[in-house]
């Protein structure tokens, strides 16, 4: 593609900042704002659906014990699956039902939903022919440029101690990025199987070709804490740890 | 393993159509399959570092089309140069082959460039303009307005 104008759309859903940029034939057009507002609005939709803060989402519901998952839109049990395998591929570190640390279980697929949603909801960019895309799900990204060789996007992946700064940057054409860390939120992920924050890690980036596959991914590394690139090595996945020593670890697919 | 191969048969894609794209210009403009095999070799031409190029032409003739085959300039791509020979009839294109490949950990390498993060040496400010996107941990809208992105996203570049 030329070095063609760069446009930007930020919009928050499910509390997390929501950014596109495009650059090339649709940027800034009609077309690029009709097809941005059907991705913001599937991106709700999913919030309907899958939040835990929404007391009268299915999924809310389901927690309840008041819907039965055949009840529910079929994306729940997609999800749950999704969740399921990341579950399995863990060793139990990465879940969707996990323990509160007063006894009782917490349904939260939270750490499936975003990279998920944000994949399905960049399906309405297609409509953009000859426009590199890049989408951000409040810091998980989908990169995809119409030529396959052409001007990759340029990920940062950002410095756990000064979110100012970037350890490394990535270029991606067609792919993602997602990170799972402590920086923003403190301690949001847990070990699922032990209800408490991982150990020795401090953040965990990975990279591949789906958005939903690198953010459970992402999110299940970080869980596992120490064994976190030894987990992603034995994936056949690429990455950066950052341990919580500050040092920083590459991790290269074979 | 699959993804390289995938790759490499997207890039005979692309050459192709790339090459089917020049000939129907040559179609368009040229009469005679010499001129059709020059305009050609100009349109492969694009890398004003070229220096190899060579056009064997075997038909002279403009009344019967004869397979003209026809070298096209080593074109330096991000992969390394790449450089390939087609053959027409007409305006047709009968066959493509490839002389030149980047070589090939280059290659795979770049195929892979999405799965190969290239660490900084210092920290690097993030506004730079080279850093189209942040990967970070989950972002609050907090954590969002003191971050990078939020820089990226209000100044539109």
């Amino acid at each position: 593609m030329s070095t063609a104008v760069l446009t930007r759309y930020v919009e928050q859903v499910m509390g997390l900042p929501f950014s596109l940029a495009l650059r090339g034939r649709h940027a800034g057009d009609a077309a690029a704002r009709d097809a941005w507002a059907a991705v913001v609005a599937d991106l709700r939709e999913a919030d309907r659906v899958f939040s835990t803060w929404r007391a009268d989402s299915w999924v809310s519901r389901l927690a309840r014990d008041e819907v039965e998952v055949g009840e529910c839109p079929a994306e729940v049990a997609e999800v749950l699956a999704l969740g399921n395998a990341a579950a399995h591929a863990s060793g139990g570190a990465f879940s969707v039902a996990r323990p509160d640390g007063s006894g009782r279980t917490i349904f939260d697929p939270s750490g499936v939903v975003k990279g998920w949603a944000a994949e399905r909801a960049a399906r309405h960019l297609a409509e953009l022919p000859e426009t590199d895309q890049c989408l951000s799900a409040g810091g998980d990204v989908l990169a995809w440029t119409a030529d396959p060789i052409g001007r990759p996007w340029t990920i940062g992946i950002e410095d756990p101690d000064d979110p100012h700064r970037i350890i490394a940057r990535v270029p991606v054409w067609r792919g993602a990025v997602a990170t799972s860390g402590s920086a923003h939120r403190g301690a949001h992920v847990v070990d699922g199987r032990t209800g408490l924050p991982p150990d020795g890690v401090r953040q965990v980036s990975v990279i591949g070709d789906s958005l939903t596959a690198v953010d459970i991914e992402a999110t299940s590394a970080f869980a596992l804490g120490r064994d976190a690139a030894r987990w992603l090595r034995a994936q056949g996945r690429s990455g950066i740890v950052v341990w919580d020593d500050g040092r920083t670890e590459l991790v290269s697919a074979g | 393993m699959r993804r390289i191969i995938f790759w490499l048969a997207s890039t005979a894609t692309v050459l192709v159509l790339l090459f089917s794209y020049h000939t129907s210009l040559g179609a368009a403009t040229a009469t005679t399959s010499t001129q059709s095999a020059a305009a050609y070799s100009g349109s492969v031409a694009g890398s004003s570092s070229s220096t190899r190029s060579s056009t064997s032409d075997s038909s002279t003739s403009s009344s019967t089309p004869k397979a003209t085959t026809t070298t096209g300039n080593v074109v330096y791509t991000r992969y390394g140069p790449i450089q390939v020979q087609v053959v027409t009839t007409g305006s047709t294109i009968t066959s493509v082959s490839v002389l030149q490949y980047p070589s090939s950990d280059p290659r795979s390498q770049q195929i892979n460039a999405q799965a190969v993060p290239i660490l900084v040496q210092e920290t690097l400010d993030a506004q730079s303009n080279s850093i189209d996107m942040v990967s970070g941990a989950t972002y609050t809208s907090d954590g969002y307005l003191q971050s990078i992105q939020s820089a990226l996203d209000k100044a539109g570049v």
